[in-house]
This record gives C-alpha cells, sequence and structure tokens, in this order.
C-alpha cells in the first residue's frame, strides 16, 4: 500500500511537472474609428469581426470598442467575451457576440474627435487583465488623431507583448495632395508601438484576413 | 620585430634569402634523413596496427552478435515450430476423440452387419437335389432279358412318373430360387451400410494419415533447428525479413485507423476537458484522444493476451483457466464501453461540426443550404466507425507481436551488417595510413633530391674500381 501511494505521489509530482505554465490562449481587442467619414468603413469592420468569431478558439478573448473623443474609458466597449472553454457554449457566446456588434453598426454615431491612444491604453489594460498568452491590438482607423483640447495624449506608451496591427488605413483627400502626411502617420505610430515595447504591423488588403493574427 | 623580418637574411633581396633558407632546410632534413624515416614508418605502423585491432575488435564483437542473432534466430524457430507441432498433435486428438472414440460401437455395428449378411447368405444357399433313384430302376428294367411288351409299359410307366416329378421338382427349385433372391435383395442395404461405414473409416484413416505426415515434416525441420543447421537459421532469417515487413505493413494500416479514430473523438474531447487547455504544448483534448485509443489497444492487447492468440506478455498466458476467462470478460467489457463512449463522442462530434458550420454560415452571411446532403447518413457512419474501430485496433496485437519478434531477428542483421562495414572500413584506414606513410618518406626524399643526387654519384664512383677489379679477378 505504501508502494503504491509513494507511485501515485511521484506520478502525479511528474505530471504537476509537465504542466505547461505558459497560456496558449489569444486576446483580441479591436478598436473601431467612428468619427466623421470612416465611419462609412464600419461595414468592413464587421466582416473582419465575424473573420475573428470563426477564427477565434474556445477560451480566447475578443473585445470590441468604438474610437471616439474620450476613447480611455470602458462605456466605450461595444461587446467584450472571453470564450468557454467547450466549443457548443463558445458558438453560443459568438453569436451573442455577432448580435451586439451587428446592432452597434446599425446604431453607432460619429464622433467629433478621435482619441486613438486613449483607445490603446484602455485595449492594453483589457488584454493584460484578461490573462491572454497572445495579445493583438486591431485599429481600424485612418490613424489620424483629433483630440479634444485640454486631453493630453503625447506621452510614450506601454505596449509590452502586444502585437499592434492597423487595418483598413485609408488615404485622406489630404494625404493626396502630400503623401508624406500619410507615411508619417504610420511612421509616428509605428515608432511609438515599437518604443513601448510593442510589434507594429499594416493590413490595408482585407482579403487576406488571416494574416491579422499572424505573430 | 616580425617574422618577416627575422627570415630575411640578406637584407633587399627577399629571394635570396628564401633559396639560403630553402638550402638551409635542404640540409637539415637530408642530416636528419634516417631518424625522419624511422619516425613516419613507426607512425604509420602505429596507424595501421591501430586500426587494425580496431577493425579485429569489431570483428570479433560482429561474430558474437550473429552468434547471438544465430541463438535467438533458432530458439524462436524452435517456439513456433512446438507450436505448430502442440495444434497439430491437438487436432489429432481431436481427430481421434471425434471419431475413433466411437470405435467399439462402430465394431459392434460391422459385427452385427456381417452376421446379418451372414445368416442371410446361408438361408440363400442353393439346396443340392436329392440324387435321382428312380436311375437305378430304369437300368433294372433295362437289363430285362425278354422282349416282352411288359417292359416298355413298365418304362411308359416310369417316363410318365418321371416327367410329373420333373414338373414338381421344377417348380420346387423355382420357388426356392425365388425366396432365395428375396433373401439376397434383402442383404443390398446392410451390404450398403457396410460399405458407407467402412468409407466413413477410411477417410478417417486417411486424415490421420496425413497428419502424421504432417507432424513428420515439423519433426524433421524441428531436428533440423536443434541441430543448430545453417540451413535452417537461413530459412528461418528469411521468414523472419517477410514477416518483419509484412507486419510493418499492417502495423502501418492500423496507425491510419488510429489516426482515423483520433480524428473522430479529438473535437468532441474538448466539449469534456475544455477546448483551452494545455499539457506542455498540446492541447489536453488532443492529448485526452490519444489516450483514449492507446488504452484500446493496450486493452486488445491484453484480450488478445488472454485468448492465447499472442505471447507478449507470459504472466497473461501462465495464468490459470479460471483467471484467463475472468481477464478475457474485463478486457473486452472494457473495449465495449470504450466502443459505445466513442460512437457517442462521434455523434456529439457531428453536432459540434454542424453547429459550427452553421455559425460559421452565419458569420459569412451564407443562406444554410438546408437538405443538400442527408444529415444522417455521416451521422451514422461516423457512429459506427466510431463503435468499431476500437474492435479493429484489437487486432493490433498479432501483427505488433510479429513485428517485435523479427525486428529483434532485423536489428541484429542490420546489426552485424554495420559491424562487418565499420570492420572494412577500419582495415582500410589502417591500410591508408600504412601507404601514406610510404608516400610521405617519398615525398620526403624528393624534397632533399639534391644532396641525395650528390651522395648516389659519390657512391657510384667509389663503388666503381672496386667493380672493375673484381672483374679483372
Amino acid at each position: 500500500m505504501k508502494k503504491l501511494l509513494t507511485l501515485i505521489l511521484f506520478a502525479s509530482m511528474l505530471l504537476w511537472g509537465c504542466a505547461d505554465t505558459t497560456t496558449h490562449t489569444r486576446g483580441v481587442y479591436m478598436l473601431l474609428d467612428t468619427s466623421g467619414t470612416y465611419k462609412k468603413e464600419l461595414k468592413r469592420a464587421e466582416a473582419i469581426i465575424n473573420y475573428l468569431l470563426g477564427t477565434l478558439q474556445p477560451g480566447d478573448t475578443l473585445a470590441v470598442a468604438r474610437i471616439d473623443s474620450g476613447s480611455f474609458s470602458e462605456k466605450d466597449i461595444v461587446a467584450k467575451m472571453t470564450f468557454d472553454q467547450r466549443p457548443s457554449v463558445a458558438n453560443q457566446q459568438k453569436r451573442l457576440f455577432k448580435e451586439k456588434v451587428d446592432e452597434f453598426v446599425t446604431t453607432a454615431k460619429g464622433s467629433a474627435f478621435t482619441d486613438i491612444t486613449g483607445g490603446v491604453l484602455q485595449s492594453v489594460e483589457y488584454l493584460n487583465e484578461s490573462g491572454a498568452g497572445k495579445k493583438y491590438i486591431l485599429i481600424f482607423s485612418d490613424l489620424k488623431e483629433e483630440l479634444v483640447k485640454g486631453h493630453v495624449r503625447n506621452f510614450p506608451i506601454q505596449v509590452d507583448g502586444c502585437n499592434v496591427v492597423a487595418l483598413n488605413v485609408t488615404k485622406l483627400r489630404s494625404d493626396n495632395v502630400d503623401p508624406r502626411e500619410y507615411y508619417k502617420r504610420v511612421t509616428d505610430w509605428q515608432a511609438r508601438v515599437e518604443a513601448g515595447g510593442g510589434s507594429w504591423r499594416v493590413v490595408n488588403d482585407l482579403e487576406r484576413l488571416d494574416s491579422i493574427l499572424e505573430s | 620585430m616580425s617574422l618577416t623580418k627575422l627570415l630575411i637574411i640578406w637584407p633587399g633581396s627577399p629571394v635570396l634569402s628564401m633559396l639560403i633558407w630553402i638550402v638551409v632546410l635542404v640540409v637539415l632534413l637530408y642530416l636528419a634523413r634516417t631518424p625522419a624515416h624511422k619516425a613516419i614508418y613507426s607512425l604509420s605502423r602505429v596507424i595501421r596496427n591501430a586500426f587494425r585491432l580496431m577493425s579485429k575488435s569489431v570483428l570479433l564483437a560482429e561474430e558474437k552478435l550473429v552468434q547471438r542473432n544465430k541463438e535467438v534466430l533458432l530458439t524462436a524457430g524452435m517456439e513456433s515450430v512446438e507450436r505448430l507441432i502442440e495444434r497439430e498433435f491437438h487436432r489429432v486428438n481431436a481427430v481421434v476423440k471425434r471419431d475413433l472414440s466411437g470405435y467399439p460401437s462402430l465394431h459392434q455395428a460391422l459385427s452385427d452387419q456381417t452376421t446379418r449378411i451372414d445368416e442371410d447368405y446361408r438361408e440363400s444357399s442353393e439346396v443340392p437335389p436329392p440324387p435321382p433313384g428312380w436311375v437305378k430302376a430304369v437300368e433294372a428294367v433295362a437289363n430285362l432279358p425278354s422282349q416282352d411288351s411288359t417292359v416298355a409299359n413298365i418304362l411308359n410307366e416310369i417316363h410318365k412318373t418321371t416327367v410329373s416329378q420333373y414338373k414338381s421338382a421344377m417348380e420346387e427349385y423355382r420357388k426356392s430360387m425365388a425366396v432365395r433372391h428375396t433373401l439376397l435383395k434383402k442383404m443390398m442395404p446392410y451390404w450398403r451400410k457396410l460399405s458407407q461405414t467402412l468409407e466413413h473409416v477410411g477417410k478417417t484413416i486417411t486424415g490421420l494419415h496425413e497428419r502424421a505426415n504432417v507432424i513428420d515434416n515439423r519433426m524433421k525441420e524441428y531436428e533440423d533447428i536443434r541441430a543448430h543447421s545453417d540451413k535452417s537459421a537461413r530459412m528461418l532469417t528469411a521468414s523472419s525479413l517477410t514477416q518483419f515487413f509484412i507486419s510493418a505493413l499492417v502495423l502501418l494500416i492500423a496507425i491510419g485507423g488510429a489516426v482515423i479514430n483520433f480524428n473522430l473523438i479529438a473535437l468532441p474531447m474538448s466539449e469534456m476537458v475544455g477546448g483551452g487547455s494545455y499539457i506542455g504544448s498540446f492541447k489536453t483534448s488532443n492529448v485526452a484522444a490519444m489516450v483514449i485509443i492507446l488504452v484500446e489497444v493496450a486493452m486488445g492487447l491484453y484480450l488478445m493476451e488472454s485468448l492465447r492468440i499472442t505471447r507478449l506478455f507470459p504472466i497473461i498466458g501462465q495464468m490459470d483457466d479460471k483467471m484467463r476467462t475472468r481477464m478475457i470478460w474485463i478486457t473486452f467489457s472494457i473495449l465495449l464501453i470504450l466502443a459505445s463512449v466513442e460512437a457517442a463522442l462521434a455523434y456529439m462530434r457531428d453536432q459540434i461540426a454542424s453547429d459550427m458550420q452553421a455559425l460559421r454560415q452565419s458569420l459569412a452571411a451564407v443562406e444554410s443550404t438546408a437538405g443538400v446532403v442527408n444529415s444522417w447518413i455521416p451521422t451514422v457512419g461516423q457512429m459506427v466507425m466510431g463503435f468499431v474501430l476500437p474492435f479493429a485496433l484489437t487486432f493490433v496485437a498479432i501483427p505488433l507481436e510479429s513485428f517485435v519478434q523479427s525486428s529483434r531477428t532485423v536489428i541484429g542483421v542490420v546489426g552485424a551488417g554495420m559491424l562487418r562495414w565499420l570492420a572494412f572500413v577500419l582495415r582500410l584506414l589502417g591500410n591508408i595510413g600504412h601507404y601514406l606513410g610510404e608516400l610521405l618518406v617519398n615525398l620526403y626524399d624528393l624534397f632533399i633530391f639534391p644532396p641525395l643526387w650528390v651522395e648516389n654519384l659519390i657512391r657510384d664512383k667509389r663503388h666503381q674500381p672496386d667493380i672493375i677489379v673484381e672483374e679483372e679477378i
């Protein structure tokens, strides 16, 4: 009996030693720009969210938030969910999520200002809390930040371990006049993200959505 | 001061300095020629002897391995032939029990039938006609001397009586013949029965004779193996190589089956153990599915072992029959439960897959195409596969046993071959070392050829007068 107990103890210790301490789950936080002209692009954003819902696995986390005049707030989160471990329950959750997003897309109102930095800060906070192994921040915006007077955002941001992906970075009318403005916007954001410890990518071709969650 | 500057003896003329150095080097090498040659030769000898020694020890190891392989092979062959002979004896025993155990009753039946046939035969035997007594009376009357007409009358009367007697005798004879024929007709079924019984006995005896021939052949094979003959070893090697490849092929097929089985149950397992948990870098659901399949294979092994089809675990084979029967039922029950669980999981998989499909369609905003595929056919198919595959995997035990047993021989043969090659390579390296030594000596002499040439000239001059003197003498 003693031998058996010792064997069980040894086996359990061995299994405990083999247990994986790293988390394999993914956390995705998608920021949707709702300012002025970009609001028209929300239908495209819906397609991306649908793709994410189809791709994410049980245990993964997904949140969708809007970028408005002051985005550093939980109120801007449209829908957030950590999918259940059971695939059947996760499927139900995904259906609910889709309903919420559909509702938002149809009822969304345009905002006067665009606080992208606030949204990014909020997303980092949320993803860190979720405990996801791989963190993705998807910014669906033209990356032109317009802040309310008095809002302070010109400081370094901490995005350690986050993959920041800018999606559908549209060229503005002014970019056509001087394309350097567009490149400056993109490179400024890249420098900011990389200085904060994150990785930066731009995906403009929405036919290749599979490249979004590549790390 | 750099090395280049040190080497320049004649300042301003590096070529001249180099030439001076070469001359110095050649002279030094010439002076050191004999010890240098000795050193090179001894080095090459050391290399050759070391490699030869290594080659010899590798060959010894190869010999031992070959010997061990032969022993393993012959032991396995003996076991196999013993099994076959045992089986043949069991068959003979069964035939003897089945057919010859009823021999006393058969003997009784045969003797009854023979007695009846004998009785009938006796009854049907022809009764000899009574001796004709009237012939003597006719002879006596005929010998009468008188020419009297009474004699003729008497003879006439006798003739009449004889004719009438003849008629009645013939009638009686025909009657008795008819009776005899009836009796012989009655005998026919007995003859047939007797013939059939003897035919059956003949077949049994022929079967036994054939079995005896098979046993004789096996015994001859067994004796060959016991005699450790090379012929039997070669035959067993060829046989085990064939076994190895066939069992490997069957195992590959079984692995294919296991992979299909795995895919059937991996997805629904995530519903039980969670789809997001991991053990190491593997999904827990995948590990759980794999464990279930491995448990099924293990149960199959135990079942086959308990049925004494395979002999991988001697401890199971040595169990008493009661314990073995219990083990058979336990392993079979576990297999049945696992097969039922798999069938249920396969059903669940179908449900989850269709749910996912519906979700994907709704996400892609595609109208569902209901009714295009009859949905119950794949569901039932998956359930049946889930139920059948565990039992099919049970039979993996048979090729696995063959694979394990034949792989011993194959590994031995491959190992011996590799050792032989290693020995050859070592011997080759030793010889290359030896000839490299000779080459080095020749190259050494080539480098110092000017002083050698001078030496030869001097030697030739010294030796020439001696030869002339010798010739004059």
